[in-house]
């Protein structure tokens, strides 16, 4: 297979395909999900993440929201990257992502589809778009582990 | 004679400046607008030649200085018609109506009095009412708009009642741009006793404003979104009203006197408003730029901007994948969505392309976050028009937007 990174045309059919038609999304009413609402400070991207974690195995996650195509790309390929992880996993790919953001050294394999992102740096502004979801999850499996 | 390529090179912001590496369009004057050099070279002049605190004419310098800065208060009373003794400087828009929301608000309203604004307001003309009415019980209530967003003096007067003691609307709306008739509003207003507080933010930058013909209690505007600087705005209301508010903030330089025994004795209006050091370089900005406003003329801006603005809206009405929310505007505010496959693209990401081919234009809410109950969106893309604009920019806009799809979106981080 080829490197998506370097080929601009699957990397749009990647995202436009993931915004069109997102992977896990549907929340669900269960309590033994952690739910988290991650919201920007500066535009309308409005997701609620849940996930449902298991003797450290992440057995599933969700998503709703109403966010712009990279925010709802990036949110569908990260449930579908995180899903069947162990926390551990999980938190490697998390910091493989955040470091191919922030244009340092990360495993393209490890991230797999998430590399359409690789150059979302190109419109600063955007980077929260493509950030604010795996911020949450973050977030979840650190009050996973102080619970 | 308005003659907008020689307005343009007043402009420093207008000569040559670049947006992601395109020729600079900027579309966004409803958030804040740009400076010509008389407005910068009087803040910079303040800092090079006059530096010096106001209210202390100790010395010459000072003394010139309090005079440059009284002189401001008299330069905006003959652009508003009103006595300069009746204008408050205040940080701008939001804080004249929290001044207004608490100085007059906490002293004349008690439970079950009643509020009126309405959906189209901005957070600033909405969340001070919120909270006055939560600590006085007051309700805040909604008067309805009609279907193209206005506020109509009927639907005003069917929410009017004897509880009702603060009206507080847009004259213009930063989403809808439509002009509210304040003087038929003012008048039934005050057939129940009640005051008409005015956000001018988006009027007063855009056209000619007559405090004693609109006869509102207040009215407020921000120096910022209309080219002068960010941070200082007006609070003008009547003489009798302003002497019975509380000032919202205290401290040094509005105070005549106290003590230990706690003695307090206030300056007289508008002094009582004006605790602190004020931004003085801003408020000496401000005098500027309604000077170079008065020298274009309030009504040539007014009818340059109308053109622009119907040449706009019918050039958007023709693409087929563009959604006009309020072609009825009166004002060069314009607020649209485009489509791709019968589907509203998110408006950030219509934004972000606009911005990789130069254009200035914002998505979102526009802090109108009741409004979008009834305009049945989450979101559009607001081009907001000033004198400066040109009708060529406007095309460009217009080539711009008929290629946006969601495909060249997503380009735009590739
Ligand atoms: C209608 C309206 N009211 C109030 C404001 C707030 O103005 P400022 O941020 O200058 O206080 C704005 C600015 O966005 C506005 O458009």
């Amino acid at each position: 297979m080829n490197s998506i990174k370097d080929n601009p045309i699957l990397k749009r059919e990647i995202m436009m395909d993931h915004y069109e038609s997102p992977r896990n999304f549907q929340l669900i009413d269960d309590n033994s999900y952690r739910q988290i609402h991650v919201y920007s400070q500066s535009c309308q991207d409005d997701i609620k993440l849940q996930v449902l974690i298991n003797n450290d195995i992440i057995e599933d996650i969700r998503f709703e929201g109403n966010a712009c195509v990279i925010a709802t790309a990036s949110t569908s390929i990260m449930t579908e990257l995180i899903k069947g992880c162990s926390i551990k996993q999980a938190k490697e790919i998390i910091e493989n992502y955040f470091n191919m953001i922030n244009q340092k050294e990360y495993g393209e394999n490890i991230l797999k589809e998430a590399v359409v992102f690789e150059s979302v740096g190109r419109q600063v502004n955007r980077i929260s778009c493509a950030t604010l979801s795996w911020n949450g999850l973050k977030q979840l499996l650190n009050e996973n582990e102080e619970s | 004679m308005f003659n907008v390529d020689k307005i343009r090179q007043d402009f420093p912001m207008l000569q040559g400046k670049t947006n992601e590496g395109k020729p600079l369009i900027y579309l966004d004057n409803g958030a804040t607008t740009l400076k010509p050099n008389s407005v910068i070279e009087a803040v910079t002049n303040y800092y090079q030649n006059i530096t010096s605190n106001i209210n202390r004419g100790d010395y010459k310098l000072a003394y010139l200085v309090d005079q440059a800065y009284e002189k401001t208060r008299e330069v905006v009373a003959d652009f508003i018609n009103c006595q300069s003794k009746e204008v408050v400087f205040t940080y701008g828009t939001t804080h004249s109506l929290n001044q207004i929301a608490y100085g007059y608000g906490l002293n004349n309203l008690k439970e079950n009095d009643e509020i009126l604004i309405t959906v189209a307001e901005h957070a600033s003309n909405t969340l001070p009412w919120y909270q006055l009415a939560a600590i006085t019980k007051a309700k805040v209530k909604f008067i309805p708009l009609d279907k193209t967003g206005k506020i109509t003096v009927e639907n005003v007067r069917k929410m009017l009642n004897e509880n009702v003691k603060i009206v507080s609307i847009a004259q213009v709306s930063n989403v809808l741009g439509c002009i509210s008739d304040v003087k038929a509003i003012a008048r039934e207003v005050h057939k129940f006793n009640a005051v008409l507080v005015v956000d001018g933010a988006q009027s007063v930058p855009h056209i000619k404003t007559d405090v004693k013909d609109l006869d509102c209690d207040f009215l407020v505007f921000s120096a910022h979104k209309m080219c002068g600087p960010t941070a200082v705005g007006v609070m003008y209301g009547k003489y009798h009203l302003l002497e019975k508010m509380m000032p919202l903030m205290l401290g040094g330089g509005m105070n005549l006197h106290f003590d230990t025994d706690f003695n307090v004795k206030l300056k007289a209006v508008p002094y009582k408003f004006e605790a602190g050091t004020s931004n003085i370089e801003a408020v000496l900005g401000l005098k500027a730029a309604i000077k170079y406003l008065k020298e274009i003329g309030m009504d040539n801006i007014a009818n340059y901007e109308k053109q622009l603005k119907d040449y706009t809206i019918s050039e958007l009405k023709k693409l087929d994948n563009v959604i006009v929310y309020n072609p009825e505007a009166d004002i060069g505010i314009i607020s649209f969505n485009v489509l791709d496959k019968g589907k509203i693209i998110f408006g950030q990401d219509v934004a972000s392309y606009l911005s990789k081919h130069g254009l200035c234009l914002r998505s979102g809410n526009h802090c109108a976050k009741n409004l979008w109950q009834y305009l049945a969106v989450d979101s559009t893309v607001r081009c907001a028009l000033y004198f400066y604009n040109t009708k060529e920019e406007v095309d460009k806009l217009i080539e711009v937007l008929k290629t946006t799809t969601l495909e060249n979106c997503v380009d735009v981080i590739l």
